[in-house]
């Protein structure tokens, strides 16, 4: 189910600005990879380029490659949809579809791949899923309200839930809780614990504690200037980033010197 | 004294601003109402002589009981623009996406414009069209329906010689809604949260799926209050139909013949200058039912919309 993750010398475009310069890392299957840096240092603009989700984006695009347990998304031919599928993504605010149940939310995705499901697998399915995002003790007495009534962390794990009821390999998640409570959050990070032994994780976060709780491996991202592009300043063990860092920049971004 | 004065407290103060436009607001809102209630009187006070006269009396009326008049007009009315929205709102729908979500910037600036441009044509000009152009020219398709088709009941025949049938009204009255109808949901479909449009691509979906999972289902209370919009108008339209429409027939779901019921709106066009006493009593009547028949359709639609209130992404 997981898979690897190889970025080779990408560089991002918004037009003709470049967001994001010369990325070159490996994640591995089954791990979590948390991205830091400063804000606007191109994290989202990256993400995105993992699923191809920049191209929703008018004018964005890439240059470089980025491999899949070895085949490359930007490959001619490559249909984007397909690329989604595999690789799923959870944004930073929950944006469970407010004209859908609780319950349709969890099978949108597995609606669209492959349209026929007989009620009892579908039911499964939903039940797997909320267990898998650790929402279904809560939720499963109003499968059928809309996704919309229920509390922001709620509806976070319940996009969660969506994302993983159609089985991807890769899961990306940008600031999956910084519109969230401390409660929420921690349910959310709990939950990143369990999903790994399933998915590949990536996710971006302005929290140095989460980013040393959850991850495995860390990235930190910089950017020289405004107008600059932003770069991989240094990525290494999650316990190295934060303790002993060979990067300047890294050392005062963790420690709260900027940033 | 000791000071027990209690600290003055600030009284809310009504900034004058604020009280210009509450009293604005409400003087509207009451003016709006007022006026409705007028017409509505009037309606009713003038429709009164039409159920104590004897029917032998009203000349149009022609012996025959009132209701079995109105009847054919009722089902004119509700047939036409129930057909003509039939036409209009899959149409109008359809070009609403594509304006807001397929067509290149550029392109979807000068289609916006034409649609405005045509909302903005007076219903004569759709008249003199329907009867003088639209008619002759869809005359031999008709023909064409009612030898092949005929056995359907829409289609039976025969074939009317002028084209000037209720389906040739019904088409006009479509052209004449749907750039209100359109423009209407290009706007809903624009307001899409981007929000729901990622999270639908993310999970992998087409620009098809992703419309059919986000966009529609937020649009649909939008779409319900543009399509009745439109009803409203081919409801009330008068001179289109009246230069369209040659009505002479009852009640039939023939669509091609030449015997059609009239419309209310357009009946009493072409009634009105010609009528007097009791007779003009009847028309204003007439014209109560069709204010009638527009608050019943009003009220479905905000039904159907409140029915699933919860989903609407308003909380
Ligand atoms: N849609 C866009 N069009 C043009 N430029 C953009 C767009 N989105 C982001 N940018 C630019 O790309 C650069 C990187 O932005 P990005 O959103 O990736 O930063 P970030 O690291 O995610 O920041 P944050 O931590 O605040 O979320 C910024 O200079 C930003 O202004
Ligand atoms: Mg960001």
């Amino acid at each position: 189910m997981s898979k690897r993750i190889e970025v080779r010398d990408l560089d991002v475009y918004y037009g003709k600005f470049k967001a994001v310069e010369g990325i070159t890392l490996n994640i591995e299957p089954r791990s979590v990879t948390a991205f830091i840096g400063p804000s606007g240092c191109g994290k989202s603009t990256f993400i995105r380029t993992l699923n191809r989700m920049h191209e929703v984006i008018p004018g964005a695009w890439v240059d470089g490659e980025v491999l899949i347990d070895g085949s490359n998304l930007y490959e001619a031919g490559v249909d984007p949809v397909l690329v989604r599928r595999q690789v799923g993504m959870v944004f930073q605010r929950p944006n469970p579809f407010p004209t859908m149940s609780i319950r349709e939310n969890v099978l949108a995705g597995v609606k669209l791949n492959n349209k026929r499901l007989s009620k009892s697998d579908a039911d499964d399915l939903v039940e797997r899923s909320l267990k898998g995002a650790n929402l279904w003790n809560e939720v499963k007495d109003r499968l059928e309200k809309p996704g919309s009534g229920i509390s922001g962390g709620q509806q976070q794990r319940l996009c969660i839930a969506r994302a993983i009821a159609v089985q991807p390999d890769v899961l990306l998640m940008d600031e999956p809780c910084s519109a969230l409570d401390p409660i929420s959050t921690l349910a959310i990070e709990d939950l990143i614990e369990e999903l790994k032994t399933e998915y590949t994780i990536v996710i971006v976060t302005h929290n140095m504690q989460q980013a040393s709780r959850v991850s495995d491996r860390t990235a930190f991202f910089n950017i020289a200037g405004t107008g600059q592009p932003g770069k991989l300043i240094e990525y290494d063990d999650t316990s190295t980033i934060f303790s002993n860092p060979s990067e300047q920049s890294t050392e005062d971004y963790v420690s709260g010197k900027f940033g | 004294m000791p000071d027990t004065a209690a600290p003055a407290r600030a009284k809310p103060r009504l900034r004058p601003g604020d009280r210009v436009f509450s009293g604005s607001a409400l003087a509207a809102g009451t003016l709006i109402l007022a006026i409705l209630a007028g017409v509505a009187a009037f309606l009713i006070i003038e429709s009164v002589p039409v159920v104590t006269t004897d029917p032998k009396d009203i000349n149009i009326l022609d012996g025959q009981p009132f209701w079995s008049y109105v009847a054919p007009l009722v089902f004119g009315t509700l047939w036409s623009s129930a057909i003509a929205l039939l036409m209009a709102v899959p149409v109008s729908i359809g070009i609403a996406l594509f304006i807001s979500h397929y067509a290149p910037r550029r392109l979807a600036q000068g289609l916006g414009y034409i649609i405005d441009l045509l909302a903005a044509v007076p219903s004569v000009v759709f008249g003199l069209w329907g009867g003088n152009v639209l008619a002759p020219a869809i005359q031999p398709l008709y023909s064409w329906l009612t030898e092949h088709l005929g056995w359907i009941p829409l289609f039976a025949g025969p074939a009317s010689g002028t084209g000037r049938t209720i389906l040739t009204a019904s088409i006009v009255l479509a052209v004449m809604v749907l750039p209100i109808i359109t423009a209407l949901c290009r706007e809903v479909f624009l307001q899409t949260p981007v929000l729901h449009e990622e999270a639908a691509l993310a999970l992998g979906a087409t620009r098809w799926e992703m419309i059919r999972t986000a966009v529609l289902p937020f649009g649909r209370p939008g779409i319900i209050s543009a399509s009745m919009l439109g009803l409203g108008r081919a409801l009330g339209e008068t001179m289109a139909v009246a230069m369209v429409l040659s009505s002479s027939g009852g009640i039939t779901l023939a669509l091609l013949t030449s015997s059609n019921p009239g419309t209310i709106a357009a009946n009493i066009a072409l009634r009105f200058a010609e009528a007097f006493g009791t007779n003009i009593n009847l028309l204003i009547a007439t014209g109560l039912i069709l204010f009638a028949i527009t608050l019943v359709v009003n009220m479905i639609a905000r039904w159907i919309i409140g029915r699933r209130r919860e989903f609407s992404g308003a909380n």
